[in-house]
């Protein structure tokens, strides 16, 4: 199937290797992908708040870009960018006013947008369930093994809710990661804030809120944390350093997205995945996956006394 | 042709927005209308009174009683006629207080409304007929759906009063929720101590039938004569030669997880007895994880049974009972609470449920009733026990489980009581203790040293901010009453689930033709005055199926279910509904459209004569094959076309009268 | 009330078992309603002929209401099946008379569900608000007999 790609403004500077590897990783798995021409920002989450229509327009003049180049889906590999053109998609088609207004403004640019022409997608969403976790781990040729990856979805995605998996205990990229082969620990975490633009506005909130999640991470033995949005990943790596001196601490997490570790498990080579884009290094977690690719490790054993555990519901529903 | 029309005031339910005088007085305009009069209570004696006189001095042939539904006081008004002389069924009433008074403000439209509906029935009350209900005996046999509580002390009062009981229950043995509980609040008596004679006595009880690891598949016919057709599932047990001595059980290597009795914190074997005091003492051979059933081989159970009781060969068996009433107490289940992802159960180890803290702290339980982690081992020094998970939360049920606080404060008591050291924490929303010395015990446990955090609490994490938090559970909530954000660091967290229909309440509700709320709870046929009997007469509900509710509500439902089925065998014979169809035999045309509508099979084609003929002992009266007939050659008794087009003339009449198009 | 507006008259048939109950636990929680709709009962909605509907219609109501069961929880197993079969019988009878379909309201509510019912009676009396009154429409008024 061809899906519209939208890169969204980070894919150009800060996340460029998210851009790079989810263009490798899509072509690997057999996803077309067509970058909408002329695509222009989604007005993140600032502009919402400011002045609501140009904000509903600017969105959707993306949507109908990717319509007039015949696409019905659109596919968002940034959360934000995701949740904003999910959001305004379905705003238009609830409220006719604003679905007459932003077309009035689109129609200046000769442009028109139908509500529900055009569906958004998560980059997440579609590998995990069109092309299917298990699908990408019958394609893996370099197993993640001995590799613990936490997998760390941000507040976007599940939220609000109806979004593609649960909101408080999300699935996708736990069941991604384990088909990759790593050892995925259950990071109660997994679902909360990074904090977003916190760290413009209080920077000690915004720290404390970042230690909690590298500090859970850390504990559950992580050689990395492993992201699906722009914003979560400039937040725990940019800020890693400050948040070490601010508190003492000496974290030294490398936080990569879930592409670039996709890629390398689909056999592509690292030196190619832009790693080295991430402030905090990702090599001692490299070097740590080479050596181990040779000596698989032993299990745990469980005490007799212990009680059984109860089986996980297959995906929550908490609302 | 004299009508009486008799309008009720109903204190001033009806009064207080319908101007019933203007009522009165329009009625007695009415076509036919000898009589008109109003009353504050019509149903009071006084107000039967008052028809009953008036049908022997006026003569009165029809009588309409404007007031409330006739699910209500039908039976009330029909027997005042019947009193009076007159056949029950020239009685009609206009419903002027569920579908008028109580749903409008505007005192004029009520009125209006009042006035048409009444007007309806005066119209309709012209051309109903005298029918006679036809009596028939009742089976004194009754069918007990549920082991539990609630059907253990129905089919006790019945068999006790010397009539037969089919006891059928879906486990291995009857027990129930009950059995699985530790102490019962708020006395702390043992759960199991007062239930299992119970259980004996129904289990050598010569006037019951006891059928475990049974379902009812299917039931038809009528209250007094039911059949009930029932699947006794195969145990692989020999019952006649089974001494119950549990060798099988001891010499089985298959080991599962035992989801039912235990709730998921103890093992049991393939070949198993739920609990030491099951009732029947035979155990069964679960199919599913037997290793003979599953790989073809094995068979240890049947090479050390002292009497050759292991039967691998044994087929469900299919029994086909009559029985004459009903009562279905097929109880709850417990919130899933894996649903809620944000209290971590089944992510973290040390959350437990309801269910499995009972099993813990029971000393039959999988950890002879030692408090401690999931693995098997540590004492907690700090437990918090989390009120309404799943509970008083739109989100899941909108309902109070009514049981969950009450059964948190006994937790509390127990811990205290097993590990005086250790912390508890009760985070409540409210603290509801409605029943008798209940508020006493909450007291007790304020006394006792148990902390009580005002507030439903967000989440339960693992995720530490400060090191007295490393480690352990930190449980998150509003203190409501301190107005701050809280963090609980706990070593164990009990989630106080609450209760929910049954996972197939529906499906069940079908088999027995009765209803279900939205949710799933068995409907009553009212929830004050009627809350035993379903509006399937001869089926009556008892227990949590029909809604959230203790140990003695049950048991006091269990008994009442079983008066209403003891009154009506006493009675020895019931009424039944006189509204069958005819077929006229000039008419028909034998094109069998209406045998092919009916649900019942009631219907048969006279081959010789091409004519459709009504069983009449079958027919249930449902009109189905009126509508569905191409010659109109069949009316249905009391819902003659020419009653139901007379009464919607006479509301169509009247409101043209009234509001003018 | 405006000069254009008018009040429709509305004719309830309600099967006794699912929706009549579920009309009196409506009044019993006191749910509001307009008071358009006047309920008749029936044993089954599939009791309701065809041919009462449009004598209904003919009488000069402005909507007719058909409620029962819902699907598999009919009293009678399943009456309701025919009442939702008879569905097309019922707008091709009406529409050969020249009524439109939408003064047809069908729907299951059961004993429980009283806000359903105050809520069916609402949006169906404002939909007949915005329609023309039908008095005039039929001549031929049959007597019941």
């Amino acid at each position: 199937m061809k899906y519209a790609y939208y890169p969204g403004c980070s894919a150009e500077s800060s996340a460029s290797a998210y851009d790079a590897t989810s263009q490798m990783v899509a072509a690997a798995l057999g996803l077309e992908l067509e970058e909408i021409k002329d695509w222009n920002c989604c007005g993140a989450t600032e502009y919402f708040s400011i002045d609501s229509l140009p904000a509903y327009a600017l969105v959707a003049r993306n949507l109908a870009l990717a319509g007039r180049q015949g696409t019905s889906e659109v596919i968002a590999p940034c959360s934000a960018c995701y949740v904003n053109l999910k959001k305004v998609d379905e705003r238009m088609g609830d409220y006719p006013q604003l679905n007459s207004d932003v077309n009035e403004a689109l129609a200046a640019g000769n442009l028109s947008y139908t509500p529900g022409s055009v569906r958004a997608r998560h980059l997440l969403d579609v590998i995990c369930n069109e092309v299917g976790c298990d699908a990408v781990s019958e394609k893996v040729v370099r197993p993640l093994a001995g590799l613990t990856l936490v997998p760390y979805y941000g507040c976007y995605i599940g939220r609000p809710e109806g979004g593609f998996d649960d909101v408080e205990n999300p699935q996708t990229l736990d069941r991604l990661l384990k088909g990759l082969g790593a050892t995925v620990p259950d990071y109660s975490l997994k679902s909360s804030c990074c904090g977003g633009h916190m760290t413009q506005i209080g920077t000690e909130v915004a720290l404390g809120i970042l230690r909690g999640l590298i500090d859970l991470a850390a504990k559950l033995g992580a050689d990395a944390m492993v992201v699906a949005c722009p914003m979560c990943q400039l937040n725990l790596d940019v800020y890693q350093n400050q948040l070490n001196s601010h508190f003492g601490t000496t974290y030294r997490m490398p936080i990569v997205y879930f592409t670039q570790m996709m890629a390398l498990a689909l056999g592509m080579e690292a030196a190619e995945l832009k790693f080295e884009e991430g402030l905090v290094p990702a090599g001692p977690m490299l070097e740590k996956w080479q050596a181990a690719e040779a000596s698989p490790q032993p299990r745990k054993k469980k005490s007799k006394k212990a009680l059984p555990m109860p089986e996980p519901l297959d995906g929550g529903d908490s609302g | 042709m004299k009508i009486g029309v008799y309008t009720c005031h109903c204190g001033g339910n009806i009064a207080g927005t319908v101007d019933c005088e203007a009522v009165t007085e329009w009625a007695g305009r009415l076509d036919g209308v000898e009589v008109s009069r109003e009353y504050k209570f019509m149903c009071s004696s006084l107000g039967q009174e008052l028809i009953e006189e008036d049908i022997k001095e006026y003569g009165l042939d029809r009588v309409v009683v404007a007031s409330c539904s006739p699910h209500m006081h039908e039976p009330t008004f029909r027997n005042a006629c019947q009193r009076a002389g007159l056949n029950p069924y020239f009685l009609e009433m206009a419903n002027i207080r569920e579908h008028a008074s109580w749903v409008h403000k505007d005192r004029s439209e009520a009125t209006e409304k009042a006035m048409a509906l009444t007007a309806a029935s005066v119209a309709r009350v012209r051309y109903n007929e005298p029918l006679f209900a036809r009596l028939s005996p009742v089976n004194q046999n009754t069918l007990v759906v549920g082991g539990g509580v609630a059907g253990i002390q129905a089919a006790l009062e019945i068999a006790n009063a010397g009539y037969h009981v089919y006891l059928v229950e879906r486990e291995p043995s009857i027990g129930g929720h009950m059995a699985q509980l530790d102490k019962t609040f708020p006395t702390l008596d043992c759960s199991a101590c007062i239930l299992t004679p119970r259980m004996f006595e129904v289990g050598n009880h010569e006037n019951i039938t006891m059928l475990t690891y049974s379902e009812v598949e299917e039931v038809s016919g009528y209250i007094g004569n039911f059949e009930a057709r029932i699947r006794v599932r195969a145990r692989c047990i020999n019952q006649e030669l089974c001494t119950g001595c549990g060798v099988c059980e001891e010499k089985c290597p298959a080991k599962v997880v035992d989801t039912i009795f235990e709730a998921g914190l103890g093992r049991r074997k393939a070949v198993y007895r739920p609990f030491p005091q099951a009732v029947p003492k035979f155990p069964v051979i679960d199919q599913d994880n037997c290793i003979w059933f599953q790989k073809g081989k094995c068979r240890a159970c049947e090479k050390f049974c002292p009497t050759d009781a292991i039967d691998f060969e044994q087929d469900d068996r299919i029994l086909e009972i009559e029985v004459g009433n009903i009562i279905v107490a097929t109880g709850y289940d417990a919130f899933d609470a894996r649903r809620i992802s944000q209290y971590g159960y089944a992510r973290y180890p040390n959350v437990f449920t309801a269910l499995e803290f009972e099993r813990m702290t029971n000393a039959a339980g999988p950890t002879e009733g030692n408090v401690v982690l999931r693995d098997g081992e540590t004492q907690p020094d700090s437990i918090a026990i989390i009120h309404c998970v799943g509970s008083r939360d739109v989100r899941y049920r909108e309902h109070c489980s009514r049981v969950c606080c009450m059964y948190s404060l006994k937790f509390a008591h127990m811990v205290h009581e097993k590990l005086p050291n250790a912390t508890v924490y009760n985070f409540y929303i409210d603290i509801r203790t409605p029943g008798k010395d209940y508020e006493e015990f909450y007291h007790r446990l304020l006394e006792e040293g148990t902390v009580f955090i005002r507030g439903r609490a967000a989440s339960i994490t693992d995720a530490t901010l400060t090191p007295e938090e490393e480690g352990k559970l930190i449980v998150t909530a509003e203190d409501t009453l301190v107005g701050r954000q809280r963090r609980i660091p706990v070593d164990m967290a009990i989630l106080s689930t609450g209760l929910e229909p049954r996972h197939d309440s529906h499906e069940v509700a079908r088999i027995f033709s009765i209803s279900c709320s939205r949710e799933g709870f068995f409907k009553e046929r009212h929830p004050k005055l009627d809350p035993i009997a379903t509006m399937t007469d001869g089926v009556f509900i008892a227990g949590c199926a029909q809604g959230p509710r203790d140990i003695p509500d049950t048991v006091v439902q269990g008994a009442a279910a079983a008066a209403r089925v003891l009154s009506i065998i006493g009675k020895g014979e019931v009424e039944i509904e006189a509204a069958k169809a005819e077929v006229n035999d000039l008419t028909c045309v034998g094109c069998q459209m209406c045998i092919e509508s009916c649900p019942y099979s009631a219907i048969e084609h006279l081959e010789e004569r091409q004519k459709a003929r009504v069983i009449e002992a079958l027919c249930k009266g449902c009109g189905t094959c009126v509508a569905a007939c191409l010659s109109k050659s069949i009316t249905l008794y009391h819902f003659t076309d020419q009653q139901l087009v007379a009464q919607m003339r006479g509301a169509m009449d009247a409101l043209f009268e009234l509001v003018p198009a | 009330m405006p000069e254009d507006s008018y009040e429709p008259k509305i004719i309830g048939f309600l099967c006794n078992w699912c929706s009549y109950a579920g009309a009196d636990g409506a009044g019993m929680a006191r749910r509001k309603q307009p008071p358009n709709v006047k309920i008749i009962r029936v044993p089954c909605s599939g009791r309701v002929s065809p041919e009462l509907v449009l004598r209904t219609f003919m009488q000069g109501a402005d909507g007719v209401m058909v409620l029962g069961c819902h699907i598999g929880d009919c009293h009678y197993g399943n009456g309701n099946h025919r009442t939702a079969k008879r569905f097309p019988v019922y707008h091709r009878l009406m529409d050969y008379m020249g009524i439109e379909k939408e003064r047809l309201w069908v729907q299951w509510v059961s004993a429980s569900e009283g806000q359903l019912f105050a809520e069916a009676v609402t949006q169906f009396t404002e939909r007949l608000r915005q329609m023309p009154p039908m008095r005039g429409k039929l001549t031929t008024v049959p007597s019941p007999d």
